[in-house]
């Protein structure tokens, strides 16, 4: 950088360090061989990509969101007395599993997204019990709809209807899980609260949010159209 | 006389075969401990009873007596029933149990402890396992000789 600023201040026609190095980048090189180009440049790759997705799985598990005690103290806590904490034969469903897309375009989105919970971590927004209970709300309206409009996507990476085996189900649940597939319900519509406390008057605030499903601001509506979600389906079925 | 050099003898028989009696009689009562629900020692833990799974038969449970609250033939586990919301309500509360056809608490149910009626399920009835309860096909800890109703007329 010093070498830049020297050589640009004793050679004034010669063009600045942005200019070079553009020059630089398109220009051929004499001095390499194409096999090590190739080579050096195949290893790199794998490097770099397998690095980006290694980072990015490092904050797609439950020891690190449970590292924020916002998350620890508030939702961790109430998950944990559910039965995709713990249950009969082990298998578990962790935070990612159910608020993270599997899928890499989507999850890479929804990572994007969580830039937003970054800032409130700094701003401190629900860094205690009252503050966190003060925006249930929100965040479970939020929640919701995310559900809502990706026909529960997450829920339906391990509950698969069309695997559904209905005679083995309690009696109730098989009667409802028909009915409520034939009028194009998902998941969200019934199974709020499954692994956290509900906010108050819930179920009036869950019609209510169905209610209000399109009326969202220009931001959501991109990230709606990036995670695929089918707003207008999602109000069809309301 | 020999009947009498044989008394010694027939009192000693008649308090040997006396002994086995004796020993099963009041007095040797106190020896044995009482017998208790907790079988275990004191100083050791009991065996707890066999986990049995919860009964939902697909009609429901019968009723033994007529002012019985009716059980729950569902499972239950992990409804949320507080101040702010109660998971039950969701299904038996009009007009939502003709949605997904369960049966409606009662009318009872919506009147106060002034006899006013509510739209909403009265502070006093809130909370349904008070009363309404699900069942297992456990092994009662202690035998009764209960008959319902119907049974015993």
């Amino acid at each position: 950088m010093q070498d830049t600023n020297s050589s640009a201040a004793t050679a004034a026609p010669r063009p600045g360090f942005v200019g070079r190095l553009w020059r630089w980048f398109f220009s051929p090189t004499a001095r390499y061989a194409w096999g090590v180009i190739i080579v050096v440049g195949f290893v790199a790759g794998v490097v770099f990509w397998g690095g980006f997705n290694w980072a990015m799985e490092m904050t797609n598990t439950e020891q690190f969101c449970v590292s924020c005690h916002e998350m620890k103290d508030n939702v961790y806590l109430e998950y944990r007395n559910t039965v995709h904490y713990s249950n009969r034969t082990g298998v578990r469903a962790s935070c990612p599993d159910c608020h993270v897309p599997k899928e890499w375009g989507h999850k890479v989105v929804r990572k994007i997204q969580a830039s937003n919970e970054l800032l409130h971590k700094m701003l401190g927004s629900i860094d205690t019990q009252e503050k966190f209970n003060a925006h249930r709300l929100a965040l479970a309206r939020s929640v919701w709809r995310g559900m809502k409009t990706t026909d529960s996507r997450e829920c339906r990476n391990c509950h698969k209807f069309d695997h559904m085996e209905y005679s083995v189900q309690e009696p109730r649940a098989s009667k409802l899980h028909q009915t409520a597939f034939a009028e194009g319900k998902t998941c969200i519509d019934c199974h709020q609260g499954i692994a956290h406390k509900l906010p108050p008057k819930a179920r009036e605030e869950y019609r209510d949010m169905l209610e209000h499903i399109d009326e969202v601001g220009p931001t959501q509506r991109l990230i709606d159209f990036l995670q695929d979600a089918n707003v207008a389906k999602a109000k069809a079925a309301r | 006389m020999t009947f009498v050099r044989l008394i010694p003898l027939i009192a000693a028989v008649a308090v040997a075969l006396a002994i086995p009696f004796a020993a099963s009689g009041p007095l040797a009562q106190e020896a044995k401990a009482p017998k208790a629900l907790r079988e275990a020692p004191l100083t050791e833990d009991s065996v707890p009873p066999d986990v049995t799974k919860q009964s939902v038969p697909a009609g429901g449970f019968d009723r033994a007596y007529r002012q019985q609250p009716p059980l729950i033939p569902h499972k239950v586990e992990g409804y949320q029933i507080t101040g702010e919301n109660n998971a039950c309500m969701g299904c038996h509360d009009w007009p939502g149990n003709t949605r997904v056809n369960a049966p409606k608490i009662s009318e009872t149910h919506y009147v106060d402890r002034q006899g006013v009626r509510l739209d909403k399920v009265a502070g006093t009835r809130y909370f349904c396992q008070q009363c309404h309860v699900p069942q297992a096909d456990a092994k009662p800890l202690v035998g009764n000789i209960f008959q319902n109703a119907t049974q015993a007329k």
